[in-house]
């Protein structure tokens, strides 16, 4: 080691001594970005760094506070806290923080504290806090409503945030947010790092981590850029010309030969699917392809916990050469040398793509080696955009979310938990959180009152308000037991209803139920709406294995293993992630440019040149109408390329506009890139009769009525209901001493929503729930960017008959649900073939 | 007002299955109309049965800080003045579980206890206990009762294992089909060779399902069917098509 260079660096840098020897030590040369974040930092300035995985992220994070707990600030109380989004990534850190510390001869303490730390463990935590806390956004909420907070934090000086760019944009980060301004209150001089992937924009996560002033001045962290590594080198699966690219479906059983050579081929693979059912099938089918019996493991967030560790111990291990997971593994955890990442099925988002290119090679400076297998033809199109997005760094990733008010409710609730306050200066204090920088005074007197007194016209819980106004002004609590169900529900994760899935004994009793009624070993956990679309007896994979239904027990699902080798799937339940507005103006332009298309596969670049042929290929600001007859019904085929979620809307209300023209439609299906509406009317003769016209059907006015008229009866709706309620805490899952029934006590957010909504529709958590829905699963905002875009550009093409750009949402018909007000029309028709099977004469 | 009627061994309906806005069941020679609302007319009778109404159940934990919206009895009594009506019955029998709890009438509004008032001014309630609400206040309007009888057929909140020729409500039933890949699940009437089983009438009453094992004692052997209940129309299907 050559002492000079490290006195050097230290002159400059402020790096001690003993850490520039502990660097060179192990080989290592402190990088710019990280001597950048210690100056920053130790000159009392927050900052936000910007790294690609595998830079020495962490380290830099915790590199000042390191240093200034060495100079002497050690054992004064809690001088750092860092928050993960993940538990797991929490004892990751924890174990990583311990080896400096201890090569270094350090005395500084440091410890994690999540859901599963001991009660004890967190008593000690609390009388004797550790210089370093290692914790999760949950528990930092937790931490400022105990009491004596305010002396807890008193000395704290830096705050880490880190993967804020999957935290920001979520409730999570809102929650976050607001616990960020309480300790401010607490230690005024608190400075915050934000650990960050590289995101679209940078600026506003700095100007989330400071406190907001007066309205119109943004106040900014300071901002640390690293380099990126070595540019990814990312491929699409190219199959052999023989083998038939898929019209449709997400299966990419076509190319799971080719993933299994690729798998072969490298060290130790990553296969990332977008959804849990296609995980499991493919790791099925990879199964029966491994023939070198290769340890191929399978990871995702319904499988039992013990089981999920067990995979991520032997990934560090390096014993296995592939895992095959969803995004339970997309954020930085370092399980191990991967050197290829696999990602089956479309991309979805260029920054998506890039975080999990980035999982292979956690060495900085060799490039990560991915590929992309598309499982369609639009996918392809979609992957070849994702490809070259990623090559330019381009990033379209959400930004932080604003504004939840069931958010809000719950700290104005864990508010009045810690201590009775003040609304004025809660007020002041919320809105220098940058989520609520522009909340209105009224608003939050609105959510005041909702968690006073449910905040209802009918002034009926005045006598059980949870909130009182004392003389002083101050709002306090009316019951201590508020406070301990507080604790007991506090959080913005909104999971499905779970069932545990359970292996039952086959035998059975002379009543024919399963002997073992309590089952046996639980594999894991699964939303109910799986298993109540299936039937006793029905069988379907999980956990690697074929199971079979044998019936449903409270909250068990009780299951034996089955002996066919052929399991049931329930149709594809859609990505969890629609086409980002990005990655799709990308694919509307690489429609309209045949030049571009080289790169394509011959099958598809001759789809694409057949339907130049037949109908029309669309400039990349206009939107292609098609409409055509086939047996006997006629269709209306449109490609905004605007996701799921939107066409889904789109479908909902285009369908109410057609009935009204007279067309009636039948229903609809759509993709990712296209909705199909197929209605008993002839559409082209009425479009070119002047009868119907497409740009009153496509005007922006849609989203008035029509959209609050589909949406009050819409089970996305309630969906998006149902977790507002249960985050602003109208609804509480759990009860002190009552943990395991709260199924029982609790009434039904749907049956809650038809009853607020009918009776009080101006209520301020329903218009909670339509924010939240108008930017999520109806994902009206985007719908609007679209119908503004294509005003005055809906170009039509009458076709004798099917185009090759509509076959693939065809061929969705049948297998997707069919969308449409079909209540009682489902019933009656289940009716009716009994009627059929009853009157059949043979 | 007992009628003497020749015993029937089983229900019948008029059709095996299908769709209808107006079904009949009968049970021991009498005729009952199932309703879009969740209620049983009995024409001979004029009396209109409701099953499992739980009024107050949004408030009944408000005490504990739950704060539900304070609107299902509201809604509850306004779905009944609605199903009243339509038949004008003499008698309104409200098969139990009327009330959440035994307090809920105190915490009732003042404009509630008038509607209830008005609707009991126009036709004979009469509460039966559940198990909820076995003791309600004198106040309410109309008369008590544990059970009764209309005719052959017995009127309890809980159905009772191996009796027959009853009409009870408690367990609140739901039925699902799947169709399309879709499912749906809906309130439904219970009928079998030995009873009817009323839905809940609540605006906050969940529901069961009836393959669930609370049902099995009852149906056991028997073949029984479940009229659904949908938005516009009553839906028959043998017990079978929703297993």
């Amino acid at each position: 080691m050559d002492t000079g260079v490290s006195h050097n660096a230290s002159a400059h840098t402020g790096l001690p001594e003993h850490f520039a020897a502990w660097f060179a030590s192990r080989g290592w040369q402190p990088r710019p970005h990280q001597l950048e974040m210690l100056e920053t930092v130790s000159g009392g300035q927050s900052a936000l760094l910007v790294a690609p995985t595998g830079g020495g992220k962490t380290l830099a994070g915790f590199l000042s506070s390191l240093v200034d707990l060495a100079q002497g600030a050690a054992g004064r109380g809690l001088h750092t806290l860092y928050v993960s989004p993940l538990k797991a990534l929490a004892v990751d850190i924890t174990r990583n923080l311990e080896a400096p510390i201890r090569e270094m001869g350090l005395n500084i303490r440091v410890e994690a504290r999540t859901g599963d730390t001991p009660v004890h463990k967190r008593q000690r935590q609390k009388s004797n806090p550790p210089d370093i806390l290692i914790t999760t956004p949950e528990q930092v909420s937790l931490l400022i409503t105990q009491e004596g907070a305010e002396h807890y934090f008193a000395n704290l000086n830096v705050v880490i945030l880190d993967e804020l760019h999957s935290m920001a944009p979520t409730k999570r980060g809102c929650l976050l947010a607001l616990a960020l301004a309480r300790l401010h209150r607490f230690s005024p001089g608190l400075k915050r790092i934000g650990l960050s992937a590289t995101v679209a924009s940078p600026d506003t996560l700095r100007a989330w981590l400071m406190p907001q002033g007066e309205l119109g001045v943004e106040h900014m962290a300071a901002f640390v850029n690293a380099p990126g590594g070595a540019e990814p080198d990312i491929a699409i699966m190219r199959c052999n010309e023989e083998v038939r690219m898929p019209w449709s479906g997400h299966s990419s059983a076509y190319a799971l030969p080719d993933i299994y050579e690729a798998v072969k081929s490298a060290g130790m693979a990553l296969v990332f699917t977008n959804t849990r059912s296609q995980a499991e099938r493919i790791f099925h089918e990879l199964w029966t392809l491994n023939e070198d019996a290769l340890p191929i493991a399978l990871h995702h967030g319904s499988l039992d916990v013990s089981q999920r560790r067990k995979v991520e111990a032997a990934m560090a291990a390096g014993t296995l050469r592939a895992v095959v997971c969803t995004s339970t593994l997309d954020l930085g955890i370092d399980w191990g040398d991967v050197d290829l990442v696999i990602n089956v099925g479309a991309p979805k988002g260029s920054s998506r793509i890039l975080q999990r290119i980035g999982r292979a090679n956690h060495r900085f400076e060799e490039p990560s080696r991915a590929l992309l297998v598309p499982s369609n033809r639009f996918e392809v199109l979609e992957c070849e955009a994702a490809r070259v997005a990623a090559y330019e760094g381009a990033q379209d990733g959400e930004g932080p979310a604003e504004l939840k008010r069931d958010v809000l409710a719950q700290h104005i609730m864990g508010s009045a938990v810690a201590a009775p306050f003040d609304p004025d200066e809660l007020y002041a204090e919320i809105t220098s959180a940058w989520p609520y920088r522009n909340l209105t005074r009224q608003d939050f007197d609105q959510a005041v009152d909702f968690v006073s007194t449910g905040g209802y016209a009918l002034k009926s819980y005045e006598r059980f308000a949870r909130l009182k106004q004392t003389p002083d002004g101050q709002m306090r609590l009316t019951h201590p037991r508020l406070a301990q169900s507080y604790r007991m529900n506090a959080g913005t994760i909104v999971e499905a209803e779970m069932l545990k899935v359970k292996l039952a004994g086959k035998r059975r009793s002379s009543a024919g139920k399963p002997l073992n009624k309590w089952g046996g070993k639980v594999l894991g956990e699964v939303e109910e709406w799986f298993i109540e679309q299936l039937r006793i007896g029905d069988t379907f994979l999980f956990a690697g294995q074929i199971l079979r239904l044998e019936a449903v027990e409270e909250l068990n699902a009780l299951v034996s293993r089955a002996d066919a080798s052929e399991p049931m799937i329930p149709s594809y339940q859609g990505g969890k992630f629609p086409l980002s507005t990005y990655l799709a103006g990308r694919v509307r332009v690489m429609l309209a440019q045949p030049e571009t298309w080289k790169h394509l596969p011959d099958q598809v670049r001759d789809w694409l040149k057949v339907q130049q042929w037949k109908s029309i290929l669309p400039l990349p600001h206009q939107m292609l109408v098609e409409t055509f007859p086939r047996a006997d019904k006629h269709y209306l085929m449109c490609y905004p390329f605007d996701g799921r979620l939107a066409h889904q809307t789109l479908g909902m209300l285009l369908t109410r506009r057609l009935e009204r023209a007279g067309m009636q439609p039948l229903g609809f299906v759509c993709n990712d890139y296209a909705l199909s509406v197929w209605c008993v009317r002839d559409v082209s003769q009425a479009i070119e009769t002047g009868r119907l016209s497409l740009a009153h059907l496509f005007d922006e006015d849609m989203l008035g009525d029509d959209l609050d008229a589909w949406l009050a009866e819409s089970m996305l709706m309630k969906r998006t209901f149902r977790t507002c309620a249960i985050i602003a805490g109208l609804i509480e899952r759990r009860w002190p001493g009552q943990e395991k029934s709260g199924r029982q006590m609790t009434v039904s957010a749907d049956l809650i929503y038809d009853v607020l909504r009918s009776h009080q529709p101006d209520h301020w958590l329903l218009k909670a729930a339509w924010d939240d829905a108008a930017s999520g699963l109806i994902d009206a905002k985007r719908l609007a960017m679209m119908l503004a875009r294509i005003k005055g550009n809906v170009i039509h093409k009458p076709l004798e008959q099917v185009s090759p750009l509509a076959v693939p949402v065809m061929l969705e018909i049948g297998r997707e649900p069919v969308y449409g007000d079909a209540h009682d029309a489902l019933l009656a028709e289940a009716a009716d073939d009994l009627v059929d099977e009853a009157m059949r004469l043979v | 007002m007992t009628l003497c009627l020749p015993k029937l061994p089983t229900t019948s309906l008029t059709k095996p299955c299908g769709s209808s806005d107006a079904m009949t069941v009968r049970l021991n020679g009498i005729e009952f109309l199932p309703c879009l609302s969740g209620a049983l007319y009995v024409p001979e009778y004029d009396t209109l049965l409701i099953a499992d109404l739980h009024l107050e159940k949004g408030s009944s934990r408000a005490h504990l800080g739950q704060l539900l919206p304070p609107y299902d009895t509201r809604a509850g009594l306004l779905a009944l003045q609605a199903a009243m009506a339509k038949w004008m019955p003499a008698t309104v029998m409200l098969l139990g579980d009327s009330f959440h709890d035994e307090a809920g009438p105190d915490r009732m509004t003042a404009a509630d206890r008038m509607l209830l008032e008005r609707l009991a001014s126009t036709a004979d309630f009469i509460w039966l206990s559940g198990n909820h609400d076995g003791c309600l206040p004198d106040a309410l309007p109309g008369s008590r009762s544990v059970e009764t009888a209309l005719g052959g057929i017995t009127l309890r909140h809980e159905p009772a294992c191996g009796a027959s020729n009853e009409v009870a409500g408690h367990l609140h039933p739901v039925a699902a089909i799947r169709r399309r890949g879709r499912r749906l699940r809906t309130k439904c009437f219970v009928v079998s060779p030995a009873r009817i089983i009323l839905p809940a009438f609540g605006a906050y009453t969940g529901g069961l399902d009836v393959r669930h094992e609370a049902f099995r004692p009852l149906l056991s052997g028997e073949a029984f069917r479940v009229i659904m209940v949908g938005k516009t129309a009553l839906h028959a299907l043998p017990g079978r098509a929703v297993l």
